[in-house]
């Protein structure tokens, strides 16, 4: 949706340098990811107005919040936004509900307490209402710093480091609640991590970032496809990330059945039921290319494509392959030799074998 | 027991208070929050009149208040008498020489609020005067009343600056602290004992009252 779409265009030589151009729709998630001070939460304070860097334009739908350019600011206050601290920053001397309600101004007074509780009880905290923030676990005030976030029906929600003070069962669950949250709400999401999982598991866009650069953006399955991005391989290795739907279960087996743009995966069996969709990571180091279909292995997936890109980086031994599979691009990563032997180049037909244990299936609800 | 005396010292602690808090309350919160060329020789200033002896502040002041000075001049124009040795005076004086009491102790407060707290009320969409009220000064409130305990204390202790600019008039001038020199200068030591006594009564009860007040503030946190 157009309308409603926020675009970001940054630059500034110093102190923190920036230089970043992103736009994003509603209902779409765009993930910031890079390193501890790549300037990151920069980004966000600049969306937000807490921040004024040398060049600024920011528009969230027909609004224009920041034009340094055309002398246009509007202070963070008169901004619809939701921001989610990296440590909730909410106000200790209030309760749950005291927090919430100080973001409902534009509220009539008389409704305000009865619209805290709906909030509160939308991320699961109907009975801590009148708890204060020192009284709260680490995923409850998570939890109420989003209340207090949405609370002022923002036409941006800024997520900085959301799930950084949770443990790892919690971070699941507000990982799932954020990703229902996201297709009710139908605003651009800004989520800045350095943790890769999050990306996977809630982004539908990615920009990476190093030291205030966009060195890459775009749309997350096209983006985790390109092969030329070394600063990713290093961070986190690279692999393809697509969606695909569970058409059958096959527990006699011990399998699913998953479809996607390009053919049949059979994966681990896991708690997802029929019909709906799971996003799909392949390791690229976990991928073999053969010339042909080999027999007799213990493999499920031997999946038909043909190159579409090779890359190698100078300094780094391994190169990576980038196959067409369908309409999915695959990526491998092998050695040098292997290319060799196989006479790997662009449009060479080759098969792309697949472990089941080695793909990694991110549930998502659709 | 000199009440006259007892009268002006605890007008002069609460109209010092009364004249200096919010000065005290604005120029704190701007020291914590803003940074700005020369910060450090305002914070400097700020404090120098904790570090002089109070006989030369108080010389300065009475310079400065004095019928040749254009302070002097003006408040003589307005007020038809003179600034020293006026109630008025001693109150300008006890107010300038209590300024580190009440900004640092003020600034420390408002410097002791997260950033990302501040950023988030202006995120709730509070006006910089909303934020004020509702998130930044409860939570500075511990620092406030601390600085408000202090310059009456202070006050009410007060001897060199109040000699020097105030002079030694009943109930005009004269405070509690400087009824018991006089006294003691006429070998009265009945009447200096007791009023003595009453200065620490009053310094006791000032603190238990802090410390009944800020127990209550951090239960009241959590």
């Amino acid at each position: 949706m157009a309308d409603r779409r926020l675009s970001v265009s940054l630059r500034q030589p110093a102190p923190i340098p920036l230089e970043v151009d992103f736009t994003c729709d509603a209902g779409d998630v765009l993930a910031i990811f890079g390193p501890s001070g790549s300037g990151k939460t920069t980004i966000l304070r600049t969306i937000a107005g807490l921040y004024k860097p040398e060049h600024a334009r920011v528009r969230a739908g027909d609004e224009t919040w920041s034009d340094t350019g055309g002398r246009v600011f509007a202070p963070p206050h008169r901004r619809a936004v939701g921001f989610v601290f990296q440590e909730y920053a909410l106000f200790p001397h209030l309760s749950a509900a005291g927090n919430v309600i100080t973001a409902l101004g534009h509220r009539p007074r008389s409704e305000r307490r009865a619209r805290a509780r709906d909030l509160l009880s939308l991320v699961h905290l109907p009975d801590q209402q009148d708890r204060r923030p020192q009284e709260l676990s680490g995923g409850e005030r998570q939890r109420v710093a989003l209340a207090r976030a949405l609370a002022r029906e923002p036409a941006v929600l800024l997520l900085d480091e959301p799930f950084a003070a949770v443990d790892r069962g919690v971070r699941r669950r507000l990982q799932d609640e954020i990703d229902e949250l996201r297709r009710t709400l139908d605003i651009p999401l800004v989520l800045v991590t350095h943790d890769f999982e999050d990306v996977i598991r809630l982004a539908t866009h990615l920009l990476l970032l190093d030291r205030g650069r966009a060195v890459a953006c775009g749309a997350l399955p096209e983006l985790m496809s390109r092969p030329d991005l070394p600063w990713l391989r290093e961070a986190v290795g690279l692999g393809s990330v697509f969606d695909a739907v569970v058409a059958r279960k096959h527990p006699e087996r011990g399998l699913v059945e998953l479809t996607f743009d390009g053919g049949v995966l059979l994966a681990p069996e896991r708690a997802v039921a029929t019909g709906t969709t799971v996003r799909v990571r392949i390791p690229a180091r976990e991928v073999i290319l053969a010339a042909s279909e080999p027999a007799g292995l213990s493999l499920h997936n031997a999946l038909p494509g043909t190159v579409s890109a090779v890359h190698a980086d100078p300094g780094v031994d391994n190169v990576i392959v980038q196959m067409a599979v369908g309409r999915v691009r695959l990526l491998a990563e092998v050695t040098r030799d292997a290319i060799e032997r196989l006479r790997i180049g662009v449009g060479t037909p080759l098969h792309a074998l697949i472990k089941s244990v080695s793909i990694d299936l991110i549930t998502r609800s659709a | 027991m000199d009440w006259d005396a007892l009268r002006v010292s605890l007008w002069l602690g609460a109209g010092t208070i009364a004249l200096l808090l919010p000065w005290g309350i604005w120029f704190g919160r701007l020291l914590a929050v803003r940074e700005f060329r020369g910060k450090l020789l305002v914070e400097a200033l700020v404090t120098v009149p904790l570090v002089l002896p109070p006989t030369v502040l108080g010389f300065y002041l009475l310079v400065s208040f004095g019928v040749r000075s254009p302070l002097g001049q003006a408040f003589q124009a307005v007020a038809g008498q003179p600034l020293p040795f006026s109630f008025e005076g001693l109150l300008l004086a006890s107010a300038i020489a209590n300024i580190p009491f009440v900004v640092q102790p003020i600034q420390r407060g408002f410097e002791a609020i997260p950033l990302d707290v501040r950023d988030a009320a202006a995120c709730c969409g509070l006006t910089p005067w909303q934020r004020f009220v509702r998130i930044e000064a409860p939570l500075a409130w511990p620092g406030i009343l601390t600085a408000a305990i202090l310059t009456f204390a202070h006050t009410l202790g007060e001897f060199g600056v109040v000699l020097m600019v105030g002079g030694n008039l009943p109930g005009e001038t004269r405070t509690l602290s400087v009824a018991i020199y006089d006294r003691m200068q006429a070998f009265d030591d009945r009447s200096a004992g007791v009023m003595a006594a009453a200065l620490l009564a009053i310094a006791v009860a000032t603190l238990m009252a802090t410390t009944t007040l800020s127990r209550r503030v951090s239960r009241r946190r959590g």
